[in-house]
């Protein structure tokens, strides 16, 4: 089981820091309307994703929802590919044809963002049957959130997944509200992890404000998976700091509940694990800082600089054959 | 009360002339109010849907329907359109009338089961025993750069289906007055709207009113081309129209507000004037509802036609996010303007 070190707590923290930084800089450019559509901010997940990044190889495939900017960063999708995302430039890491939802990295194995809610979770299935099928000891580990468990989809792949034994890990991130609807307004079951059980799934629920609890059970998950012994629910519990989207009033939740989770920050909980294990002095860890804070300041220059998409890309990818006839009046 | 609208309330005049005064209300004001009259009048009325209830809606077209209804009927439901789509379509069949609000129609296809397989079908599989009197209603097609997923038009799909109504609606005129008619109409109607169009403002009278389902709406007369249109591209036609005017080029803009069943009548009556037709909507083009009204248009009035019937729809691609690509990709006026000149030939 892949073990923390210094090196993970280290990892962790500038993971999450780049993470934040970069979304508290997409929000601003979002309000300068640099960034259009729907943006959905990971603010107060962060550990969810660097946890999960240090319990996987970097082959194991990685697929989400459209709260997907935080997972492709922390898996290595650079802050320049992803700002050009979101600018809908050339550059970006869906050549600005994804935006903000729709964030892809093949090199990186990250399967996307995906914007109708539960949809991957049969496709993170999957992706892990293929990589049962094609003989590899490839983990895929599938993301949706505490709304998306509402859907139909998660029985049906559920069950697929358990009686085919398929090498995936499927995350709930509940971080308690499905747009204005919380957990309890969605259902009976409000324990998610709990409707893993229906399937005689391995499930349980994890403390999704700390990279090691996430880590933990992201390690045991893909151990059990790569072993040959089938899928495992998790019900990772965190926090969106910000609205739904950008333009969401939260009159659906107290000011004070917002503040009570940003007490048991994860990127403020990192650094003093780090500072009291004596892993990093202040002066590497302002060194860190530093380093976070220009590559966020690059990245938008790096967007502003970058060229749009030619329009007639519009055509282009939609089929692999190269001359198909689109119909063209 | 602005001209483009004169065709609908004129069949209404005498009427109108003693008692309508209107106000300009907005687009999801218009569609309330529509859910309102309704369900003041008919208990078995209700609405169900994600966020309608207690966030009063994610476009707010359901503000302040809780208060007034209580939570009996202004339901919120989880993200589950599969299984709400189908609870509506049961409790259609035993006698209850739900308007079922998608959040999209892209979330809609999770749906299209229970709209297609069951809700257009119980009526004739039952031999008439079982009706299915619902509304599914909510924004349909593009709203900015919203990317491949959440950008789409189904009108045409529905359409195809028969023991569905298809309504598209461009206004807050229409939309009231035809989503009463659909609440009241005793089969399946599938309705449409637009996010970007929910805080246009228009005309709307104070009493109540409803537009007959089918009937499409004359928005602008003219002898030289028709344009027939729906939904947000209304704008695109009529804008062009006015472009149109200005070089002495007088268009007729028909507004569809109905798709199924089309009336076929408005347009033919319409093309036997003008002699030609370009259709604009925002929709793919394999199929499309221009594709229809093109077939029946060569069909009725082959003899009338001076030229090809043409029309703009959207590319034939799927609608990325970048700023770049909407632009390419949906129809606007000068496509319209030229297409117009080429049915011309000026
Ligand atoms: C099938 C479908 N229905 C509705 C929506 C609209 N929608 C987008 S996000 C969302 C809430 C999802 O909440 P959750 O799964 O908890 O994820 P979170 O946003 O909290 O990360 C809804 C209803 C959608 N995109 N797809
Ligand atoms: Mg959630």
């Amino acid at each position: 089981m892949a073990k923390v070190s210094k090196e993970s707590y280290l990892f962790w923290y500038e993971t999450m820091l780049r993470i934040r930084r970069f979304e508290e800089k997409a929000g601003q450019l979002y309000g300068m309307q640099k960034i259009r559509g729907f943006c959905h901010l990971y603010i107060g997940q962060e550990a969810v994703a660097a946890g999960t990044i240090t319990a996987l190889k970097h082959e194991d495939p990685i697929i989400t929802a459209y709260r997907d900017h935080g997972l492709a960063i922390a898996r290595g999708t650079s802050c320049n590919a992803a700002m050009a995302e979101l600018y809908g430039k050339a550059t970006g890491c869906s050549k600005g044809k994804g935006g903000s939802m729709h964030f892809f990295d093949k090199d990186n194995y990250f399967f996307g963002g995906h914007g109708i809610v539960g949809a991957q979770i049969g496709l993170g299935a999957g992706i892990a049957f293929a990589e049962k099928y094609k003989g590899t000891d490839n983990v895929c580990i599938c993301f949706f959130g505490d709304g998306a468990a509402r859907q139909g989809m998660l029985h049906e792949t559920f069950n697929l997944a358990m009686m085919w034994k398929l090498p995936v890990i499927f995350v709930c991130e509940n971080n308690f509200y499905a747009m204005g609807t919380s957990v309890e307004r969605s259902s009976n079951v409000t324990e998610i992890y709990r409707l893993g059980e229906a399937y005689d799934m391995p499930s349980k629920s994890v403390d999704g404000m700390k990279c090691e609890t996430v880590h933990d059970a992201v390690a045991e998950a893909a151990e059990r998976a790569r072993k040959g012994d089938g899928p495992t629910f998790l019900e990772i519990k965190t926090y969106r700091y910000k609205g739904h989207s950008m333009s969401d009033p939260q009159k659906y939740r107290t000011k004070e509940e917002v503040e009570e989770y940003k007490q048991k920050d994860p990127i403020e909980t990192t650094l003093s694990t780090i500072l009291k294990k004596k892993y990093a002095t202040e002066a590497e860890i302002e060194a860190i800082n530093e380093r976070i804070q220009k590559e966020v300041d690059d990245c938008v220059t790096f967007a502003e600089e970058s060229p749009y998409p030619d329009a007639s890309e519009l055509y282009t990818d939609n089929y692999v054959q190269s001359d198909y006839p689109f119909i063209i009046d | 009360m602005h001209t483009n609208q004169l065709i609908p309330i004129r069949l209404y005049l005498p009427l109108l002339i003693i008692i309508m005064t209107t106000r300009k209300i907005a687009f999801r004001q218009a569609l309330r109010e529509a859910m309102q009259e309704e369900m003041r009048r008919d208990s078995r009325v209700f609405l169900m849907g994600e966020e309608v209830a207690e966030y009063n809606g994610a476009y707010k077209v359901s503000q302040g329907m809780l208060d007034e209804f209580g939570a009996k009927r202004v339901i919120d439901t989880p993200i589950s359109e599969l299984g709400f789509a189908a609870v509506g379509v049961g409790a259609a069949m035993n006698g209850v009338r739900p308007i079922v609000e998608f959040m999209t129609w892209n979330f809609a296809l999770l749906a299209i089961d229970q709209i297609v397989n069951s809700a257009a079908k119980t009526l004739s599989m039952s031999a008439g025993q079982f009706g299915c009197p619902i509304v599914f209603r909510g924004p349909s097609a593009s709203a900015g750069q919203l990317g491949a997923q959440h950008s789409q038009a189904f009108e045409n799909w529905y359409a195809n289906v028969p023991g569905l109504k298809v309504i598209s609606v461009s206004n807050p005129y229409d939309a009231k007055g035809l989503l009463k008619s659909a609440i009241i109409d005793d089969d399946p109607v599938v309705f449409m709207e637009s996010e970007v169009m929910y805080g246009d403002m228009g005309d709307v009278p104070e009493e109540e009113y409803y537009i007959p389902i089918g009937k499409a709406d004359i928005r602008r007369e003219g002898t030289d081309v028709t344009i027939v249109s729906f939904n947000k591209m209304m704008k695109v036609a009529l804008a062009a129209a006015d472009e149109l005017a200005k070089d002495g080029i007088e268009a007729e803009v028909i507004d569809l507000r109905t798709i199924r069943p089309l009336d076929h009548e408005t347009i033919i009556r319409s093309v036997m004037k003008t002699n030609r037709l370009v259709i604009v909507e925002e929709a793919w083009p394999f199929g499309s509802v221009s594709t229809e009204i093109t077939y029946r248009v060569q069909k009725d009035a082959f003899d009338y036609l001076d030229a090809p019937i043409r029309r703009i729809t959207t590319a034939d691609t799927s609608l990325s996010y970048s700023s770049v690509f909407v632009e390419a990709f949906l129809p606007n006026p000068a496509r319209v303007i030229q297409c117009v000149r080429e049915v011309l030939y000026k």
